[in-house]
């Protein structure tokens, strides 16, 4: 258990280190202040106080920043042969997998912590719907946690990290958009098979401040199948 | 600790990187591993150190199985992998405590253990540096430290010296002999005298399968065949001096190394030894020897011999 902090705490230094952190908390940042305050059909034109422009601005910024930060967990742990170093201390391949999917989710929970002053900023502006932007974050960590396991999905399959984050950007979009399209394409068990893989459904319901364990078994399951895959990936390696 | 590896094969898609390999390695040995490129080595010991699976065939250290405990094995080496790969971005020190907390090192031994790692490895004048800014034998010591900084019960160091200086290799030699006193340590190199100087026993392997499993002397013993001397004879022509060596019964050949120098090298017949008739033959002609030397058969030359076929 402690393997998996030690190595979380060790790669989320390296982001640090490496200055991939501050530019994507910036970009980030920047990006989501820029759309939710200043340009188009920001926070002021909505009516109401909420922070769904953010959301959505968020949404949207994390599906392509999170394959960017996972695309050299494996592979290029791989590529510069620390994966031997790694695997022959009392280290399993799930502590690596699971080490590997925290630091890039506390760097998620770290890029989204500045935004909760746009939730007090809001709070002085008008009324809020406090628990609505509660499980608006809730919605944006489940999303990430997806996001997360298929980028180290991709990660362990690819031995190069561009190939892994242009992939995990693909397989994404499927879940980000394809599904919903063809989910409004189908009817009948078509389009509720369709409707319920599409990530936006759930990420919606959430937003809207509905809480279904199927929502809930939906991000987990997802999230749990492509770390197995991965973990099984790694357990078969022939290096 | 001991190691005891059973009927060990590895493949690559056809090929059989291992091939079939059993030894026992006791507590307290050092091993040296011996082959040329290729032949097995370090898949041997990646296996060891639980970072791959063999097809077939079972390692115990300690008793217990790669297959079933890799986490007890791997709590209790120490493994330098062959090119060393490290974390080039972090300091040493950083390094060096978050290996020591992956090995589960108490945390207030943990300070210690760097400080003294740092001091065992040479690295005192670097210590503050990124990995990534030292050179390759200062990279190979932190690998070192890294090795050992949980103080375990089997080390296993693939080619430890490649890429350090003379003075460092001794260091590194040192180094390994004084921790050989107390633990099983297996090691890997194609310097043969390196292995000579470091190890209680030599284990060679060529395409995958053990040729030669025993001590340096036993290998001489094993190799050495008829007696071979390098001889100078002076004082009369060449051909005479040959002529005469050649009546002597003992001696199976005759060659010239030299013939101005009048060097001879000669051969004897099997378990006899031509020095004294050699003697007595030159005293006799009124001749003088310049010059004799045993040569004795080289750990290279056997090498060759065992991995050339």
């Amino acid at each position: 258990m402690k393997q998996i902090l030690h190595i979380a705490l060790r790669e989320l230094n390296t982001f640090f280190d490496s200055l991939t952190a501050y530019v994507l908390i910036l970009i980030f940042l920047g990006f989501s202040g820029f759309f939710t305050w200043i340009y188009g059909a920001d926070i002021f034109f909505v009516g109401q106080a909420n922070l769904n422009t953010f959301f959505t601005v968020a949404y949207w910024s994390l599906f392509v920043f999170i394959p960017v930060l996972t695309m050299k967990s494996i592979a290029g742990e791989l590529k510069a042969g620390t994966l031997e170093l790694l695997l022959t201390k009392p280290v399993s391949d799930w502590h690596l997998i699971l080490g590997k999917f925290l630091s890039t989710f506390f760097l998620i929970v770290i890029a989204l912590a500045p935004t909760v002053l746009y939730y007090f900023t809001l709070w002085a502006i008008g009324p809020v719907d406090h628990s609505a932007i509660l499980l608006g974050y809730i919605g944006l960590l489940l999303m990430s946690m997806v996001y997360i396991s298929i980028g180290i999905l991709t990660s362990c399959i690819a031995s190069n990290p561009i190939i892994a984050s242009l992939s995990a950007l693909s397989i994404g979009i499927f879940f980000h958009i394809i599904f919903d399209v063809l989910a409004s394409n189908f009817v009948g068990f078509f389009g509720g098979f369709f409707s319920y893989l599409s990530l936006s459904t759930h990420f919606e319901s959430i937003t809207r401040g509905v809480v279904d364990t199927k929502d809930l078994i939906y991000f987990f399951s997802i999230s749990f199948f492509c770390l197995f895959c991965s973990k099984t990936i790694l357990s078969n390696r022939n290096l | 600790m001991d190691i005891v590896v059973e009927h060990l094969t590895k493949r690559y898609g056809p090929q059989k990187a291992v091939d079939n390999v059993s030894f026992r390695v006791k507590a307290g040995e050092v091993l040296g591993f011996l082959g040329p490129n290729g032949a097995g080595k370090t898949t041997t010991m990646k296996a060891i150190s639980c970072y791959i699976k063999p097809e077939e065939g079972d390692i115990l250290v300690g008793g217990y199985s790669i297959h079933e405990h890799p986490e007890m094995i791997k709590k209790n080496i120490g493994y330098l992998p062959e090119n060393n790969p490290l974390y080039q971005e972090m300091n040493i020190i950083d390094f060096l405590e978050f290996i020591a907390k992956i090995h589960s090192v108490p945390k207030y031994l943990i300070p210690e253990r760097i400080l003294d790692m740092v001091r065992t490895c040479g690295l005192e004048g670097e210590k503050h540096k990124l990995i990534g800014e030292l050179s390759k034998g200062y990279q190979q010591r932190v690998g070192l430290a890294q090795a050992l900084i949980h103080d375990p019960e089997i080390l296993i160091l693939d080619e430890p010296t490649t890429g350090l200086d003379p003075n460092q290799i001794v260091e590194i030699r040192e180094l390994i002999k004084r921790i050989g006193k107390e633990k099983t340590v297996i090691l890997s190199s194609h310097i043969l005298a390196e292995v000579e100087a470091t190890c209680d026993r030599i284990l060679i392997i060529n395409n995958g399968r053990i040729v030669v499993d025993g001590t340096a002397e036993e290998l001489r013993k094993q190799a050495a065949g008829n007696e071979i001397l390098k001889v100078g004879i002076q004082g009369g022509e060449v051909k005479d001096i040959f002529d005469l060596l050649f009546q002597i019964e003992t001696i199976e050949s005759v060659d010239f190394i030299d013939v101005d120098k009048n060097l001879f090298e000669i051969q004897s017949k099997p378990d006899s030894s031509s020095v004294k008739s050699i003697f007595d033959t030159c005293v006799k002609n009124d001749l003088y020897i310049s010059e004799l030397t045993p040569t004795e058969t080289k750990l290279e030359d056997i090498f060759r011999e065992l991995t050339l076929h």
